[in-house]
């Protein structure tokens, strides 16, 4: 019986070529759009490390007070150096990094070549295993080297390939800023996005690759001064990076590894108690404001998604509904224009199921072939979208699997939805009438 | 030509779905227009803002040390040996060291109060740091005062606070700090303990961020005449003569290379004209602006054809009562009036409620994402365009509607 309706389906869409079109073509460039903008929502509002995003949090401490929050009362995003510091210090968490955005220059052992400037972060030892970056060769560095200040560097696979040619190259000697490090480990790959760790300087989102990440206290002492934001709510008191380190100024990020809701309730405790111990030291004169939320909560605070990919996706799901609109009115008119055809086949003794069945292939056909449609203007949309959105966030919107499932998934159920008032309407459709007026 | 509104409505009154369905489509077509044209308008609007720049003539240079290590003195000493040879250059008609640059997407900001000791700030600013040769490579408009002196130029060493005694500032700080118009000569303070003396009025000079949040500050700007020997790099804008852009571009890099090698200028970035600065810091703006604008067209086709598809329905429905009016001495304008009278009833129906969905789409991003009110020009436009659109529409369905003849009423089917 199905292959019977499907034959009707064809013989009755084939009949009015300009309608069946119409539909297609409006099915079609509904669904791509609303694919296309999902495609680009779903790549800037992924979890960059779901397997562990709710474990991984970010505190934020008020050492600015009352004048220095945002209107709705949050503390500053960053943290001055000298928390940052002691939080390290007390180190509460399971792991936990203070981290700085630094951009150094490498100088080639060539000296014929110029020198390269590079980005990355200065870290503790334990941010490697926190999030799980994994290694192509070699690994993090230890605490004690953090302690001991160690001249040790990791470099990302791309950084690796520029400067050795892609070798295994633990042990071999880097020189950042005039001084020399040795690699202990090579990156295998790792650009996370949103680049979670540290989102205050990147805006979430990031073109420039991750290239070194020195220990935080020998960057510190080797003067590699801080690239990324710094926030200041009163000018530094001295002069250098130096001076802000002995500022108020905000510009370390800082995450912690808290594995269960004990743990996230002792560290809050704990911060709140660092916040007295500094009110009552005279250095905070308000009670504490801090805040502690996980990955996908700082990400949602920090407003990763830019609103225009919001209102983007919300007006493509708009042009889908009109489509859908468009689509039924469109069928209504179709079923209907065959009153005559459905009270013979009802005076005939089809039962109204029947009715149904013929008339939600003959949707789900329309259906299928506007999401066909939607699938390459999908394809089409998606690799043109870097033309009209910023280049880091055109470059994380892909084409997989799931992406071209849903389209056709999409079109065909909402199709057949779409079909179902004008199949009501044509089920109910009074035999007599029809037969009468033949 | 008689436009007989009852009829019509007792007509619509047997088509209920599909009226309410074209109805309803007008309301979504509208309220996501209005709204689009309005994104449009305002992020056009946004990329025409005027920057103060001479951007023919003007590129920028991030030229980034080598070694960090570097003391401020020695910092100094190579800027100044850049300058001397950037301005020797032959295709080259002035230049500058900065800190950042209008449109530069971002950058150093402060807050700016009246007194050091007050609380809240009046308002910020972004902050230019140059010599006294800034205002004449950007090519600035200077509407009062005077252009600093080289003698009042400072040094500024790495992250180091220094508030010179002076400040040039843009039109628009100067009205927000003192209305009554006579800033020339007044002083603030911008995050420092000293007080800065404004000597002169540009007018305009950009932002160099054009972040949503800023826009209550728009065009808010201040110029310190400081060279900032920052250990990590420097921006030198370069003014190039006229009609030797590409040559300076060109002969800019080799010049300073020519200086030390100890610098990186990224040979990708590191060498913009104001083009491509302007082209860059806008990519979003332009980006939306594209996207409406594809999905408006999109959303108005798709309507414009969903109308002539189920009126030409409409149309094959009623052959038989045309030809009875026909018959009884309608004439083909009147067939051809009653259908665009019919979907103008049906349009404007829709056209109301759309405006309550387009506003409420419009409040519902002013509270979620800090955008602005829509005015009622743009609702007006579009329901200008929805109306036009539905009769244009109409039009081929009608007129093959007006050509049925009297005949038809004496056929059966």
């Amino acid at each position: 019986m199905f292959a019977y309706y499907l034959e009707l389906a064809l013989r009755s869409l084939k009949r009015s070529p300009g309608l069946t079109a119409l539909m297609v073509l409006a099915i079609g460039f509904g669904v791509a759009a609303s694919m296309t903008s999902w495609s680009v929502f779903r790549a800037v509002s992924g979890d960059p490390i779901p397997w562990k995003s709710s474990k991984l949090f970010v505190p934020q401490i008020d050492m600015w007070g009352p004048n220095g929050r945002s209107p709705d009362g949050e503390p500053p995003n960053a943290m001055d150096y000298t928390d940052a510091v002691a939080l390290m210090r007390d180190h509460r968490a399971k792991r936990q990094s203070a981290m700085y955005q630094i951009s150094p220059s490498i100088v080639p052992t060539d000296a014929s070549k110029h020198p390269l400037n590079v980005s990355g972060h200065a870290v503790y030892g334990e941010f490697f295993p926190m999030l799980d970056v994994p290694f192509q060769y070699g690994r993090g560095w230890s605490s004690s080297d953090d302690a001991n200040r160690a001249q040790v560097v990791v470099i990302s696979s791309k950084l690796n390939q520029k400067l050795f040619g892609g070798v295994d190259s633990v042990g071999r000697i880097v020189n950042v800023e005039g001084r020399d490090y040795r690699v202990v480990g090579v990156l295998d790959h790792w650009n996370p996005q949103p680049r979670f760790y540290d989102v205050v300087n990147s805006g979430g989102f990031s073109t420039t690759d991750a290239d070194v990440f020195l220990p935080f206290q020998t960057a510190i002492q080797a003067d590699i001064t801080n690239d990324g934001n710094t926030n200041c709510n009163a000018v530094p008191d001295e002069p250098g990076f130096v001076g802000l380190q002995h500022s108020p100024c905000a510009w370390i990020a800082f995450m912690a590894e808290l594995d269960d809701a004990a743990a996230v309730t002792a560290y809050r405790a704990y911060l709140d108690g660092y916040a007295k111990d500094q009110q009552s030291a005279g250095r905070f004169r308000w009670a504490p404001n801090n805040r502690l939320r996980d990955v996908p909560a700082w990400l949602e605070n920090q407003h990763v998604v830019p609103s225009d990919t919001k209102v983007s996706l919300l007006v493509a799901l708009g042009l889908l509904l009109v489509c859908l609109v468009n689509t039924v009115g469109l069928l209504l008119a179709k079923f209907l224009r065959r009153s005559s055809e459905i009270g013979v086949r009802r005076a005939l003794g089809a039962p109204r199921a029947a009715i149904y069945t013929q008339f939600l292939v003959e949707a789900g056909i329309v259906g299928a072939a506007g999401g066909v449609l939607g699938l390459l203007l999908t394809g089409a949309g998606v690799a043109s979208v870097g033309w009209v959105l910023p280049r880091d966030i055109a470059s994380l919107a892909r084409i997989d699997v799931s992406l071209l499932v849903l389209t056709l998934l999409v079109a065909v159920v909402a199709t057949m939805l779409a079909g179902l008032y004008p199949t009501y309407r044509a089920s109910r459709v009074q035999p007599a009438w029809q037969l009468k007026s033949n | 030509m008689n436009f007989q509104v009852r009829p019509i409505l007792t007509a619509l009154r047997r088509h209920k779905a599909g009226t309410m369905l074209i109805a309803l489509q007008i309301a979504l077509t509208l309220a996501i227009v209005c709204n689009a044209l309005f994104i449009i308008h305002q992020r056009l609007g946004n990329l025409s803002a005027s920057s103060g720049v001479d951007e023919a003539n003007v590129f920028v240079i991030a030229n980034m040390w080598a070694d960090m290590g570097q003391s401020t003195s020695q910092i100094d000493a190579q800027v100044r040996a850049d300058l001397i040879a950037l301005r020797q250059l032959p295709a080259v008609g002035d230049a500058t060291p900065a800190s950042g640059y209008p449109l530069r997407g971002g950058g150093w900001d402060n807050f700016v109060t009246m007194t050091p000791d007050q609380v809240k700030p009046t308002t910020d600013s972004a902050v230019y740091t140059g010599d006294e040769h800034f205002i004449d490579t950007l090519g600035l408009n200077l509407v009062a005062g005077r252009n600093f002196r080289a003698d009042e130029v400072m040094v500024m060493g790495t992250q180091e606070a220094v508030t010179p005694p002076t400040v040039i500032v843009s039109k628009a700080l100067a009205d927000r700090l003192f209305p009554d118009g006579n800033a020339l000569g007044k002083s603030f303070y911008a995050m420092g303990t000293t007080p800065s003396t404004i000597v002169g009025i540009v007018d305009p000079l950009h932002r160099q961020g054009v972040d949503q949040w800023s826009n209550g500050y728009a065009g808010q700007s201040l110029i310190w005449p400081m060279r900032a020997d920052d250990s990590r790099g420097v921006y030198y804008i370069v003014r190039a003569r006229p009609g030797q852009l590409a040559d300076a571009m060109r002969e800019v890099p080799k010049a300073l290379y020519a200086q030390s090698r100890m610098r990186i200028i990224d040979p990708k970035d590191g060498i913009q004209d104001y083009a491509t600065i302007r082209h860059k810091v806008y990519d979003s703006d332009r980006g939306m602006a594209i996207l409406m604008g594809i999905i408006s067209v999109v959303l108005l086709a798709i309507t414009a054809a969903g109308i002539v598809g189920l009126t030409s329905f409409w149309v094959g429905q009623r052959r038989k009562q045309i030809g009875v009016r026909r018959a009884l001495g309608a004439r083909q304008r009147d067939i051809l009036a009653y259908f665009l009278t019919e979907n103008f009833l049906i349009s404007a129906s829709g056209a109301v409620l759309g405006i309550v969905l387009g506003f409420a789409f419009n409040l519902w991003t002013v509270t979620h994402f800090a955008m602005d009110r829509m005015s009622l020009v743009y609702v007006g436009l579009g329901v200008l365009m929805l109306v036009l659109l539905g009769q244009a529409a109409t039009l081929a369905p009608a007129l093959r509607a007006s050509r049925v003849s009297p005949v038809e009423a004496t056929r059966s089917v």
